[in-house]
Protein backbone atom coordinates (compact mmCIF):
# COMPACT_ATOMS: atom_id res chain seq x y z
CA UNK A 1 0.00 0.00 0.00
CA UNK A 2 2.90 2.43 0.89
CA UNK A 3 4.43 1.92 -2.42
CA UNK A 4 1.23 3.04 -4.07
CA UNK A 5 0.94 6.50 -1.82
CA UNK A 6 5.00 6.99 -2.64
CA UNK A 7 4.44 6.82 -6.57
CA UNK A 8 1.25 8.51 -6.53
CA UNK A 9 2.17 10.93 -4.28
CA UNK A 10 5.57 11.71 -6.78
CA UNK A 11 3.72 11.42 -9.96
CA UNK A 12 0.66 13.48 -9.25
CA UNK A 13 3.30 16.49 -7.56
CA UNK A 14 5.32 15.99 -10.79
CA UNK A 15 2.65 16.68 -12.74
CA UNK A 16 0.76 19.16 -10.71
CA UNK A 17 4.15 20.83 -10.70
CA UNK A 18 4.04 21.31 -14.34
CA UNK A 19 0.52 22.50 -14.92
CA UNK A 20 0.98 24.66 -12.00
CA UNK A 21 3.87 25.91 -14.00
CA UNK A 22 6.07 25.29 -10.56
CA UNK A 23 8.58 22.83 -12.00
CA UNK A 24 11.06 24.57 -10.86
CA UNK A 25 10.30 24.83 -7.22
CA UNK A 26 8.74 21.20 -7.48
CA UNK A 27 12.64 20.21 -8.27
CA UNK A 28 14.41 22.21 -5.44
CA UNK A 29 11.96 20.97 -3.11
CA UNK A 30 12.79 17.23 -3.94
CA UNK A 31 16.79 18.07 -3.19
CA UNK A 32 15.83 20.23 -0.29
CA UNK A 33 13.63 17.42 1.29
CA UNK A 34 16.42 14.77 1.18
CA UNK A 35 19.01 16.82 2.49
CA UNK A 36 16.26 17.89 5.64
CA UNK A 37 15.76 14.30 6.35
CA UNK A 38 19.22 13.31 6.60
CA UNK A 39 19.52 16.73 9.11
CA UNK A 40 16.29 15.48 11.20
CA UNK A 41 17.58 12.20 12.07
CA UNK A 42 20.72 13.42 13.28
CA UNK A 43 19.19 15.67 15.52
CA UNK A 44 16.83 13.51 16.76
CA UNK A 45 19.71 10.66 17.46
CA UNK A 46 20.65 12.48 20.81
CA UNK A 47 16.99 12.03 22.83
CA UNK A 48 16.09 8.94 21.11
CA UNK A 49 19.17 7.23 22.81
CA UNK A 50 18.73 8.79 25.89
CA UNK A 51 15.33 7.22 25.92
CA UNK A 52 16.21 3.99 24.57
CA UNK A 53 18.94 3.76 26.86
CA UNK A 54 16.48 5.11 30.16
CA UNK A 55 14.09 2.58 29.23
CA UNK A 56 16.07 -1.06 29.40
CA UNK A 57 17.50 0.12 32.61
CA UNK A 58 13.46 -0.11 33.14
CA UNK A 59 12.84 -3.48 31.57
CA UNK A 60 16.12 -4.83 33.44
CA UNK A 61 15.39 -3.18 36.75
CA UNK A 62 12.37 -4.81 36.72
CA UNK A 63 9.98 -2.37 36.49
CA UNK A 64 8.09 -3.73 32.74
CA UNK A 65 7.36 -7.06 34.73
CA UNK A 66 6.10 -5.37 37.91
CA UNK A 67 3.86 -3.31 35.80
CA UNK A 68 2.69 -6.75 33.85
CA UNK A 69 1.92 -8.26 37.09
CA UNK A 70 -0.52 -5.21 38.49
CA UNK A 71 -2.70 -5.24 35.06
CA UNK A 72 -3.47 -8.91 35.37
CA UNK A 73 -7.10 -8.54 36.78
CA UNK A 74 -7.75 -5.92 33.70
CA UNK A 75 -6.83 -8.72 31.26
CA UNK A 76 -9.04 -11.30 32.71
CA UNK A 77 -11.89 -8.24 31.96
CA UNK A 78 -10.86 -7.92 28.06
CA UNK A 79 -10.32 -11.78 27.35
CA UNK A 80 -12.67 -13.30 29.18
CA UNK A 81 -12.60 -16.73 26.87
CA UNK A 82 -8.64 -17.12 28.18
CA UNK A 83 -8.46 -19.72 30.81
CA UNK A 84 -6.72 -17.92 33.96
CA UNK A 85 -3.08 -19.42 33.87
CA UNK A 86 -2.96 -20.31 29.81
CA UNK A 87 0.53 -18.58 28.75
CA UNK A 88 -1.70 -16.32 26.12
CA UNK A 89 -2.08 -13.83 29.06
CA UNK A 90 1.08 -13.36 30.00
CA UNK A 91 2.63 -13.17 26.79
CA UNK A 92 -0.34 -10.50 26.03
CA UNK A 93 0.28 -8.34 29.05
CA UNK A 94 4.37 -8.54 28.53
CA UNK A 95 3.74 -7.18 24.95
CA UNK A 96 0.91 -4.38 25.80
CA UNK A 97 3.70 -3.28 28.47
CA UNK A 98 6.61 -3.02 26.26
CA UNK A 99 4.46 -0.91 24.25
CA UNK A 100 3.56 0.97 27.30
CA UNK A 101 7.60 1.63 27.83
CA UNK A 102 8.17 1.68 23.90
CA UNK A 103 10.27 -0.96 23.94
CA UNK A 104 9.55 -1.69 20.29
CA UNK A 105 12.42 -4.61 19.67
CA UNK A 106 10.82 -6.74 22.44
CA UNK A 107 7.02 -5.72 22.09
CA UNK A 108 6.48 -7.36 18.27
CA UNK A 109 8.21 -10.99 19.15
CA UNK A 110 6.67 -10.88 22.17
CA UNK A 111 3.05 -10.03 20.43
CA UNK A 112 3.59 -12.76 18.04
CA UNK A 113 4.25 -15.27 21.03
CA UNK A 114 0.91 -14.09 22.19
CA UNK A 115 -0.87 -14.45 18.42
CA UNK A 116 0.52 -18.14 18.41
CA UNK A 117 -0.36 -18.78 21.88
CA UNK A 118 -4.32 -17.54 21.21
CA UNK A 119 -4.32 -19.37 17.97
CA UNK A 120 -3.83 -22.43 19.72
CA UNK A 121 -6.82 -21.92 21.77
CA UNK A 122 -8.43 -20.86 18.24
CA UNK A 123 -10.78 -23.54 16.72
CA UNK A 124 -11.15 -21.99 13.07
CA UNK A 125 -7.68 -21.61 12.42
CA UNK A 126 -8.37 -18.54 9.43
CA UNK A 127 -10.69 -16.56 11.66
CA UNK A 128 -9.94 -14.71 14.09
CA UNK A 129 -11.11 -15.05 18.05
CA UNK A 130 -12.93 -12.15 19.77
CA UNK A 131 -10.01 -12.38 22.08
CA UNK A 132 -7.27 -11.97 18.79
CA UNK A 133 -9.59 -9.48 17.91
CA UNK A 134 -9.22 -7.29 20.98
CA UNK A 135 -5.38 -7.78 21.47
CA UNK A 136 -5.14 -6.24 18.12
CA UNK A 137 -7.48 -3.49 18.61
CA UNK A 138 -5.25 -2.50 21.99
CA UNK A 139 -2.18 -2.98 19.65
CA UNK A 140 -3.49 -0.27 17.19
CA UNK A 141 -4.57 2.11 20.18
CA UNK A 142 -1.63 1.82 21.68
CA UNK A 143 -0.74 4.10 25.12
CA UNK A 144 2.97 4.92 25.40
CA UNK A 145 4.49 6.48 28.10
CA UNK A 146 7.48 8.50 26.76
CA UNK A 147 6.56 8.42 22.97
CA UNK A 148 10.26 9.40 22.54
CA UNK A 149 10.69 9.72 18.70
CA UNK A 150 7.71 13.07 18.66
CA UNK A 151 10.20 14.34 21.66
CA UNK A 152 12.60 14.00 19.67
CA UNK A 153 11.92 15.60 17.09
CA UNK A 154 10.49 18.54 18.70
CA UNK A 155 13.83 18.69 20.72
CA UNK A 156 15.29 18.81 17.22
CA UNK A 157 13.03 21.46 15.85
CA UNK A 158 14.02 23.68 19.24
CA UNK A 159 10.53 23.16 21.36
CA UNK A 160 10.82 25.37 24.07
CA UNK A 161 9.19 22.21 25.79
CA UNK A 162 9.28 19.73 24.33
CA UNK A 163 7.79 17.05 26.55
CA UNK A 164 4.99 19.83 26.84
CA UNK A 165 2.48 17.65 24.64
CA UNK A 166 2.90 14.00 26.82
CA UNK A 167 -0.39 14.68 29.01
CA UNK A 168 -2.21 15.36 25.58
CA UNK A 169 -0.76 12.48 23.88
CA UNK A 170 -2.13 9.78 27.33
CA UNK A 171 -5.05 11.67 26.79
CA UNK A 172 -5.73 11.32 22.98
CA UNK A 173 -4.61 7.71 23.25
CA UNK A 174 -6.44 6.60 26.86
CA UNK A 175 -9.50 7.91 24.69
CA UNK A 176 -9.08 5.46 21.46
CA UNK A 177 -7.92 3.15 24.08
CA UNK A 178 -11.35 3.15 25.56
CA UNK A 179 -12.96 3.46 22.52
CA UNK A 180 -11.38 0.66 21.03
CA UNK A 181 -12.48 -1.36 24.33
CA UNK A 182 -16.03 -0.44 23.66
CA UNK A 183 -16.11 -1.33 19.75
CA UNK A 184 -14.24 -4.41 20.52
CA UNK A 185 -16.34 -5.89 22.98
CA UNK A 186 -19.70 -4.44 21.20
CA UNK A 187 -18.67 -5.85 17.83
CA UNK A 188 -18.24 -9.46 19.38
CA UNK A 189 -21.67 -9.81 20.52
CA UNK A 190 -23.34 -8.24 16.47
CA UNK A 191 -20.76 -9.40 14.63
CA UNK A 192 -21.46 -13.16 13.46
CA UNK A 193 -25.52 -12.73 14.01
CA UNK A 194 -25.40 -9.76 11.34
CA UNK A 195 -23.00 -12.36 9.26
CA UNK A 196 -25.61 -15.14 9.75
CA UNK A 197 -28.95 -12.50 9.25
CA UNK A 198 -27.31 -11.84 5.83
CA UNK A 199 -26.97 -15.36 4.77
CA UNK A 200 -30.27 -16.24 5.33
CA UNK B 1 -5.23 24.37 31.83
CA UNK B 2 -1.91 25.30 34.04
CA UNK B 3 -2.16 21.96 36.04
CA UNK B 4 -2.15 19.65 33.30
CA UNK B 5 0.50 21.38 31.86
CA UNK B 6 2.86 21.37 34.89
CA UNK B 7 2.18 17.31 34.81
CA UNK B 8 3.75 17.23 31.50
CA UNK B 9 6.77 19.33 33.27
CA UNK B 10 6.99 16.55 36.16
CA UNK B 11 6.32 13.36 34.03
CA UNK B 12 9.85 12.96 32.67
CA UNK B 13 12.34 14.00 35.48
CA UNK B 14 9.55 11.40 38.25
CA UNK B 15 9.69 8.84 35.42
CA UNK B 16 13.63 9.01 35.43
CA UNK B 17 13.89 9.06 38.94
CA UNK B 18 11.93 6.24 39.26
CA UNK B 19 13.24 3.85 36.79
CA UNK B 20 17.05 4.50 38.69
CA UNK B 21 15.73 3.90 42.08
CA UNK B 22 14.25 0.70 40.34
CA UNK B 23 17.84 0.08 39.60
CA UNK B 24 19.12 0.78 42.57
CA UNK B 25 17.28 -1.38 44.46
CA UNK B 26 17.73 -4.25 41.70
CA UNK B 27 21.37 -3.56 42.43
CA UNK B 28 21.47 -3.93 38.57
CA UNK B 29 24.54 -2.26 36.29
CA UNK B 30 22.49 0.88 35.00
CA UNK B 31 24.58 2.35 33.20
CA UNK B 32 26.18 -0.75 31.36
CA UNK B 33 22.31 -1.15 30.30
CA UNK B 34 22.25 2.25 29.27
CA UNK B 35 24.56 2.32 27.07
CA UNK B 36 23.40 -0.95 25.77
CA UNK B 37 19.95 0.55 25.11
CA UNK B 38 21.03 3.74 23.57
CA UNK B 39 23.16 1.35 21.04
CA UNK B 40 19.25 0.72 20.27
CA UNK B 41 18.25 4.22 19.42
CA UNK B 42 20.92 4.34 17.21
CA UNK B 43 19.86 1.60 15.29
CA UNK B 44 16.35 2.65 14.81
CA UNK B 45 17.56 6.20 13.53
CA UNK B 46 19.33 4.76 11.34
CA UNK B 47 16.90 2.34 9.95
CA UNK B 48 14.11 4.98 9.68
CA UNK B 49 16.71 7.36 7.68
CA UNK B 50 16.21 5.70 4.16
CA UNK B 51 12.56 5.66 4.41
CA UNK B 52 12.66 9.34 5.65
CA UNK B 53 14.36 10.58 2.88
CA UNK B 54 12.11 8.64 0.17
CA UNK B 55 9.07 10.16 1.83
CA UNK B 56 10.05 13.54 2.91
CA UNK B 57 10.89 13.92 -0.74
CA UNK B 58 7.26 12.64 -1.57
CA UNK B 59 5.62 15.09 0.57
CA UNK B 60 7.95 17.67 -0.26
CA UNK B 61 7.20 17.75 -4.09
CA UNK B 62 3.70 16.97 -3.29
CA UNK B 63 3.33 20.31 -1.75
CA UNK B 64 5.24 22.27 -3.41
CA UNK B 65 3.71 21.29 -6.20
CA UNK B 66 0.38 22.88 -5.52
CA UNK B 67 -1.06 19.28 -5.02
CA UNK B 68 -1.67 19.38 -1.34
CA UNK B 69 -3.48 22.49 -1.86
CA UNK B 70 -6.18 20.27 -3.88
CA UNK B 71 -6.51 18.00 -1.58
CA UNK B 72 -7.16 20.26 1.02
CA UNK B 73 -9.67 21.95 -0.76
CA UNK B 74 -11.76 18.63 -1.40
CA UNK B 75 -11.29 17.61 2.04
CA UNK B 76 -12.22 21.18 3.26
CA UNK B 77 -16.25 20.49 4.73
CA UNK B 78 -15.22 17.58 6.76
CA UNK B 79 -11.70 19.36 7.97
CA UNK B 80 -14.38 23.06 9.03
CA UNK B 81 -16.40 19.95 11.12
CA UNK B 82 -13.62 18.63 13.05
CA UNK B 83 -11.67 22.41 13.76
CA UNK B 84 -8.60 20.84 12.46
CA UNK B 85 -6.37 23.11 11.19
CA UNK B 86 -6.42 22.58 7.23
CA UNK B 87 -2.50 21.80 6.75
CA UNK B 88 -2.63 19.08 9.61
CA UNK B 89 -5.42 16.92 7.31
CA UNK B 90 -3.85 14.87 5.45
CA UNK B 91 -1.82 13.05 8.41
CA UNK B 92 -4.71 11.87 9.39
CA UNK B 93 -5.58 9.72 6.63
CA UNK B 94 -1.75 9.04 6.33
CA UNK B 95 -1.42 7.56 10.13
CA UNK B 96 -3.29 4.90 10.05
CA UNK B 97 -1.38 3.45 6.60
CA UNK B 98 2.30 4.33 7.03
CA UNK B 99 4.09 4.81 10.21
CA UNK B 100 7.11 6.64 8.06
CA UNK B 101 5.03 8.55 5.81
CA UNK B 102 3.37 10.17 8.85
CA UNK B 103 6.68 10.61 10.38
CA UNK B 104 7.25 12.49 7.38
CA UNK B 105 4.53 14.56 7.38
CA UNK B 106 4.47 15.85 11.33
CA UNK B 107 8.65 16.53 10.30
CA UNK B 108 7.36 18.84 7.36
CA UNK B 109 4.64 20.57 9.70
CA UNK B 110 6.79 21.13 12.74
CA UNK B 111 8.99 22.56 10.19
CA UNK B 112 6.86 24.87 8.72
CA UNK B 113 4.72 26.35 11.61
CA UNK B 114 6.91 25.40 14.54
CA UNK B 115 6.57 23.19 16.99
CA UNK B 116 5.13 25.31 19.85
CA UNK B 117 2.19 26.72 17.30
CA UNK B 118 -0.88 25.18 17.56
CA UNK B 119 -0.53 23.45 14.47
CA UNK B 120 2.76 21.31 15.03
CA UNK B 121 1.42 20.38 18.19
CA UNK B 122 -1.10 18.84 17.30
CA UNK B 123 0.33 16.69 14.65
CA UNK B 124 2.63 15.77 17.40
CA UNK B 125 -0.39 14.80 19.22
CA UNK B 126 -1.87 12.86 16.15
CA UNK B 127 1.14 11.29 15.75
CA UNK B 128 1.88 9.79 19.73
CA UNK B 129 -1.53 8.67 20.19
CA UNK B 130 -2.00 6.10 17.43
CA UNK B 131 -0.41 3.06 15.71
CA UNK B 132 0.00 2.16 12.31
CA UNK B 133 -3.22 -0.19 12.22
CA UNK B 134 -2.63 -1.83 8.48
CA UNK B 135 0.84 -2.42 9.74
CA UNK B 136 -0.18 -3.92 13.06
CA UNK B 137 -2.89 -5.94 11.17
CA UNK B 138 -0.30 -7.70 8.97
CA UNK B 139 2.10 -8.72 11.30
CA UNK B 140 0.21 -10.11 13.75
CA UNK B 141 -2.34 -12.04 11.55
CA UNK B 142 0.40 -12.65 8.93
CA UNK B 143 2.49 -14.29 11.76
CA UNK B 144 -0.51 -16.82 12.12
CA UNK B 145 -2.22 -17.37 9.35
CA UNK B 146 -5.24 -15.73 9.95
CA UNK B 147 -7.29 -14.59 7.05
CA UNK B 148 -10.63 -13.91 8.40
CA UNK B 149 -10.45 -10.71 10.46
CA UNK B 150 -13.80 -9.62 11.32
CA UNK B 151 -14.49 -6.70 13.15
CA UNK B 152 -10.80 -5.46 13.90
CA UNK B 153 -10.13 -2.96 11.17
CA UNK B 154 -13.88 -1.59 11.90
CA UNK B 155 -13.23 -1.42 15.89
CA UNK B 156 -9.70 0.08 14.89
CA UNK B 157 -10.62 2.68 12.79
CA UNK B 158 -13.02 3.92 14.97
CA UNK B 159 -10.71 4.11 18.10
CA UNK B 160 -8.83 5.81 15.55
CA UNK B 161 -11.27 8.69 14.69
CA UNK B 162 -11.59 9.35 17.96
CA UNK B 163 -7.89 9.59 18.79
CA UNK B 164 -7.75 12.06 15.95
CA UNK B 165 -10.89 13.92 17.87
CA UNK B 166 -9.43 13.80 20.95
CA UNK B 167 -6.26 15.05 19.71
CA UNK B 168 -7.47 17.90 18.68
CA UNK B 169 -9.56 18.61 21.84
CA UNK B 170 -6.95 17.83 24.30
CA UNK B 171 -4.60 20.43 22.65
CA UNK B 172 -6.88 23.58 22.20
CA UNK B 173 -7.81 22.69 25.85
CA UNK B 174 -4.53 22.51 27.59
CA UNK B 175 -2.68 25.17 25.23
CA UNK B 176 -5.79 27.07 23.90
Amino acid sequence: MINYIWIGLLIIGFIAGIFNGRIDQVTKAAMDSAQSAVVVCFGLLGVMCLWTGLMKVAEKSGLVNLIGRLVRPIMVFLFPDIPKNHPALGAIVMNLVANFFGLGNAATPLGIKAMNELQSLNKDKKTATDSMCMFLVLNTAAIQLIPANIIALRTAEGAKKPADIIVCIWIASICATIMGIIAAKLLSKVWDEKKKARMW
Amino acid sequence: MEFIRSISDFALPAIFLIILAAAVLKKVKAYDLFVDGAKEGIETIIRIMPSLVGLLVAVGVFKASGAMDILIYILRPLIDLLGMPPQVAPLALLRPISGSASFAFVTEIIKTFGPDTFEGRVAAVMMGSTETIFYTLAVYYGAVGIKNIRYTLIAAIMADIISIIASLWACRFVFG
